[in-house]
């Protein structure tokens, strides 16, 4: 039996559509949206001004504080201006507007494909790079890599683990980078064992993925202490609870970080955008992002440069579908959808998902049955019919005593249940109210 | 663009599943008893559950259209599910009008007063059954017995009624009979595990209730927890008085095939509603059903017990969901 | 027979007594005192148990009234100065006035003059859709037309046009409790001081944006064009990000702005229709002394 995570968990449809094409490099817009706060943490502060030429690779924004990340122009070009702009979710955020002229890199960057194996920088210098680079967490969480490298005093790292689980249906940006760059993926991960002083690396790997397992299995054997476990399919096995569960069978307490039990968790994106960094100087500017639908006419893994409008990855695929009924920055699941395909492609954008009106249409809410579907899928354990009708109501206190903040709003319970409730809607309602809560506690 | 997109929160894919889909997989679940029923009883066991199943959707639909004045939902399967269980809890020669009000307490005070689907404390299919049971004890104990599937309906006259194993079991113990003086007068376990036996109409036909079992537990209708633990229990307990006093008390085997305890754990204990909901309080209700049904028949005035044992431990289902919680992912850290 | 009977009125009033004698003990030894004013300030309450004051119900705020020294910062909008006097009275000390308030939704985004640019899929509550994204039209400061504000309405003085997706306060009913401000996400409800006849004039914009955007994204929003500020004769009127408004307290309902203000956004509720006529010094003064009467 392979290896999976020990609670709940789902198997929706994989409809992994663009698993077989190859990565395409995407034509240069005229006009690009850089958003300042891409990140989780606080947004970066723009250190170029409105009329600076900037090249490729350029640092534009610096990390405001500890937990935020360094942002590097994708183009060259003049800074059209510094203001709001629409970000995915409909609001303003701060933004640097660059008008695109040419396309002129930074010399430090080495732009060759050779691959470069060796490495004799200090963990504190890979750090360095890596926070100089602007890497954050590709797999959607876009929590800064520096962040998750700097293990805190009086812990250990015995486990590096690669998220290579590509949980999400629909999507195969990863799927596709672990074919392609299989060679520059593993010096990654060989850079970050190092940066953590970890002898032990495994790359956790979906069995819906049988030849990037014998792939990289193969070029594993080259590496000590890096090997491939191949995992059972279940979702959210690439929630980083799950995956260390699923791979070393710990499990992370309640409220506390991965490095609890000893192990340190990186998307196979972000292992590669570290080769990069450290290896060819590159810092994060550019990403590989699936368009994928059942009406998009070419499904596609574009590398895409942030800043580029979602559109002009849609018109590339053939344009947006008549039956468009949403378009989903990430996979079906816990991606987010978005009001407008103005906006731009940002670090954590794996993914954009185009589904008819068919699909995407929720059904009527009917009475919960109580047929605990929704308690047995949960992948935290929890209750979710107890905790959205606490998140209704208002009861913060048992809301808190029921573990609310454990959820990881993966979604399961709403898509299990048979009433079409919206438990998960509810549930992050409750969420984000407690959290609060206990902000206010502690200040 | 003309057409504006649709914003949600995620998940934005759904499973497909539906009340409907679940309600009519357990009255696919429920056929082969039903045909089994049909096969022994013949006309009867149409008729009653007919009646049932009309009078069911008739009184929720009149409810919810003139009393509680919501959307009328009969279409979702609920009412259907508690008309047939209804019904194979009911001797296949009951009047008509008998089984109306029982429909009529099941619907009416078993579900809608408490709100409708979703809502009500205790299984309606068994509120009502119970309080025909009281109500027309001499009609309810009644059983035809099985002549095929030419038997009209309502053709019964008195002498051609036989009692249940379980009645014959408790009369004999009572006259002062031991169990093996009684055994030649109760039909052979073949017979009653393939319904050959009187009873309620859907109660006999053990084969054709395991056979619904596994299709619910192949579609992941319901999960193994609740059957297996009211099954386990009552195999265990029963096993133990009998090993202690094999005159008195019957075997495991007995217990089992007889009566509605099949019927019970797999279809009624089952009711989503009116179960705990999660695995460990799941295992705890059925353990409470086990025992009580075991009890009341052991020991209690009544021949058979599982209606009340399931309704009592309905009652005990708040409770469960109280303090029995899932194991949260992160309580006790593993090391390994 | 007869004495089965006996034996059991006999048994059961038995019980019944000595029941009632336990019991009379158990609550004289665990008696709490209470004052009794507590009783008699809740009795001068509303009931309606609705947490505009600040406390859970009607009864805790009655014991905050009882146990603070004075009933500064202590007020029931429901119950209004009516209820707080009375309260005064019986615990002889002085009722702090409050002008009496209603609520007013700050946004005037109806259908037709806001076009929805997104369809909105989620769960049916304000707060979910705030959390997700900006809302289903360009203003991201607008109504979501949701009625987050109908459901914690608790004296019915809510409830949504379905024609314009907006919420209106019944301003008979409402008693500016306050749960709406707190309920709305958008922050769209304010407390305005209570005019004669209920006549009101505020800014029904809370958009922030420039102006441009904020008029392509609904045709009644607020530019910020300052064209109201300056017409204000009694300076009531402040612009900040691009956002009059009228403070409450100032404003003498002379009229002025709402004839001013190029996109509407400044509304007027309550006066007769006559708009041509401009508001003379005189009318200011009557309507000002007007209001004073009331709030007195």
């Amino acid at each position: 039996m392979l290896k999976t995570f020990s609670k709940g968990g789902v198997h929706p449809p994989e409809n992994k559509l663009s698993a077989n094409k190859p990565i395409q490099e995407l034509g240069l817009p005229t006009h690009v949206t850089i958003p300042l706060g891409m990140h989780l943490g606080v947004p970066a502060k723009a250190i170029v001004q409105k009329g600076d030429t900037v090249k490729v690779g350029q640092l534009i924004a610096e990390k405001n504080g500890f937990v935020s990340a360094n942002i590097h122009s994708p183009y060259s070009g003049k800074v059209a201006k510094i203001d709001k702009a629409l970000d995915a979710s409909g609001y303003t955020r701060d933004a640097i507007f660059i008008d695109v002229e040419g396309d002129e890199w930074m010399d430090t960057i080495d732009r060759s494909d050779a691959l470069k194996i060796t490495c004799e920088l200090s963990p504190e210098e890979i750090l360095q790079r890596i926070s100089e680079a602007g890497i954050v967490g590709l797999g959607g969480a876009t929590f800064p890599s520096h962040v998750k490298l700097a293990v805190p005093r009086g812990k250990t790292a015995e486990y590096l683990i690669i998220n290579g689980v590509e949980c999400e249906p629909y999507l195969t940006a990863d799927h596709v980078l672990m074919m392609e760059k299989a060679e520059e993926l593993l010096v990654g991960i060989h850079i970050l064992q190092k940066g953590l002083q970890v002898e032990k690396a495994i790359i956790g790997i979906e069995n819906n993925k049988p030849d990037a397992i014998a792939k990289l299995s193969e070029l594993a054997k080259k590496y000590t202490g890096i090997r491939v476990q191949a995992l059972k399919v279940q979702y959210p096995q690439g929630g980083e609870k799950q995956l260390i569960n699923a791979v070393i069978g710990r499990e992370v307490p309640s409220g506390a970080l991965p490095i609890e039990v000893g192990a340190v968790v990186f998307n196979v994106g972000t292992a590669y955008a570290v080769y990069e960094a450290v290896q060819k100087n590159k810092p994060l500017f550019e990403r590989i992002v699936t368009v994928t639908g059942k009406s998009v006419k070419e499904t596609a893994n574009f590398k895409v440069r942030i800043g580029t409008p979602v559109s002009q990855l849609i018109e590339k695929a053939g344009g947006l579908p008549d039956d468009t009924g949403k378009v989903i920055n990430g996979g079906p699941m816990m991606g987010k959808a978005l009001a407008s395909t103005e906006v731009p492609i940002v670090k954590g954008s794996s993914g954009i998902l185009i589904m008819k009106q068919t699909e995407a249409q929720r059904k009527p809410v009917e009475p919960c049955i109580r047929c605990a579907k929704c308690v047995s899928v949960c992948p935290m354990g929890l209750e979710p019919y107890l905790l959205m009708s606490m998140g209704q109501k208002g009861l913060h206190e048992r809301l808190e005593r029921d573990k609310v903040m454990d959820c990881i709003e993966c979604g399961s319970c709403s898509y299990i249940c048979p009433s079409s409730r919206p438990l998960l809607d509810y549930i992050r309602l409750g969420k984000s109210e407690v959290g609060k809560i206990i902000r206010s506690r502690k200040k | 663009m003309n057409k504006l997109i649709t914003v949600s929160p995620s998940p934005h894919v759904h499973s497909g599943q539906s009340v409907n889909k679940l309600m009519y997989g357990v009255v696919l679940a429920m056929v082969p008893a039903l045909l089994a029923s049909v096969l022994f009883y013949g006309m009867g066991a149409i008729v009653v559950t007919l009646v049932s199943v009309a009078s069911c959707l008739l009184f929720e639909y009149l409810i919810q259209k003139f009393i509680l004045k919501t959307p009328v939902r009969i279409s979702d399967g609920s009412a259907l599910v508690t008309g047939i269980l209804l019904a194979f809890n009911l001797p296949s020669n009951l009047p008509w009008w008998i089984i109306m009000v029982g429909a009529l307490v099941a619907i009416g005070i078993g579900k809608m007063t408490f709100g409708g689907l979703g809502n009500n404390p205790f299984n309606p299919a068994l509120v009502g059954r119970v309080f025909l049971l009281i109500s027309f004890p001499v009609q309810m104990t009644k059983y035809p017995v099985p002549a095929g599937i030419s038997t009209p309906y309502q053709s019964t006259v008195e002498g051609f009624t036989g009692a249940t194993p379980l009645g014959v079991i408790k009369e004999g113990l009572k006259a002062g009979e031991s169990f093996s003086d009684l055994a030649h007068k109760i039909p052979s376990y073949l017979d009653m595990f393939l319904g050959n036996m009187g009873g309620s109409m859907g109660e006999v036909a053990g084969v054709a209730l395991l056979i619904g079992l596994v299709y619910m537990l192949v579609r992941k209708i319901i999960t193994w927890h609740i059957p297996v633990s009211i099954l386990g229990t009552v195999v265990v307990f029963s096993g133990i008085l009998n090993l202690a006093n094999p005159e008195v008390y019957a075997g495991p085997m007995f217990h089992i095939l007889t009566g509605g305890l099949l019927l019970g754990a797999i279809f009624m204990a089952t009711d989503y509603v009116t179960s705990p909901m999660n695995p460990l309080g799941m295992l705890i209700y059925g353990i409470g059903i086990g025992l009580l049904t075991v009890i009341i028949r052991v020991f209690g005035a009544y021949p058979e017990g599982v209606s009340f044992a399931i309704l009592i431990m309905n009652g005990f289902v708040p409770l469960l969901n109280r303090y029995i919680k899932p194991k949260r992912f992160g309580e006790e850290v593993k090391n390994g | 027979m007869n004495t089965t009977i006996l034996y059991t009125i006999l048994s059961l009033s038995g019980l019944g007594a000595t029941s009632a004698i336990v019991l009379y003990f158990v609550a004289q030894k665990f008696k709490v005192y209470e004052d009794p004013r507590i009783d008699q300030a809740e009795e001068a309450l509303p009931a309606a148990n609705c947490g505009g004051c600040g406390f859970a119900g009607c009864r805790n705020f009655a014991e905050a009234c009882v146990k603070a020294d004075s009933l500064e910062g202590l007020y029931c909008p429901v119950g209004g100065n009516d209820a707080m006097t009375a309260i005064a009275g019986i615990l002889g000390r002085d009722a702090i006035g409050m002008d009496p308030q209603v609520a007013v939704l700050r946004c005037n985004g109806t259908c037709e003059v806001r076009p929805k640019t997104t369809l909105y899929d989620g769960a049916s509550s304000c707060t979910i859709a705030s959390a997700l994204y900006g809302g289903d039209t360009g203003c991201q400061y607008g109504c979501l037309g949701l009625a987050d504000c109908v459901t914690v309405c608790k004296f019915d003085a809510l409830h949504m046009n379905p024609e314009t997706g907006l919420p209106e306060v019944d301003d008979a009913k409402c008693t500016a409790c306050g749960a709406c401000v707190t309920a709305c996400p958008k922050n769209l409800f304010e407390l305005r001081k209570r005019a004669k006849k209920d006549r009101k004039i505020y800014v029904a914009c809370r958009n922030t944006d420039k102006g441009g955007i904020a008029k392509k994204s609904c045709a009644v929003a607020c530019i910020g064009c300052g064209k109201c500020v300056k017409v204000c004769p009694f300076e009531a009127i402040t612009l900040e990000n691009s956002l009059a408004f009228i403070d409450a307290d100032k404003c003498k309902l002379c009229r002025k702005c709402t004839q001013e203000c190029p996109t509407q956004s400044i509304i007027e509720i309550g006066f007769p229709p006559a708009k041509d006529k401009t508001a003379t010094p005189d009318d200011t003064q009557t309507s000002a002394t007007q209001q004073e009467n009331t709030n007195s």
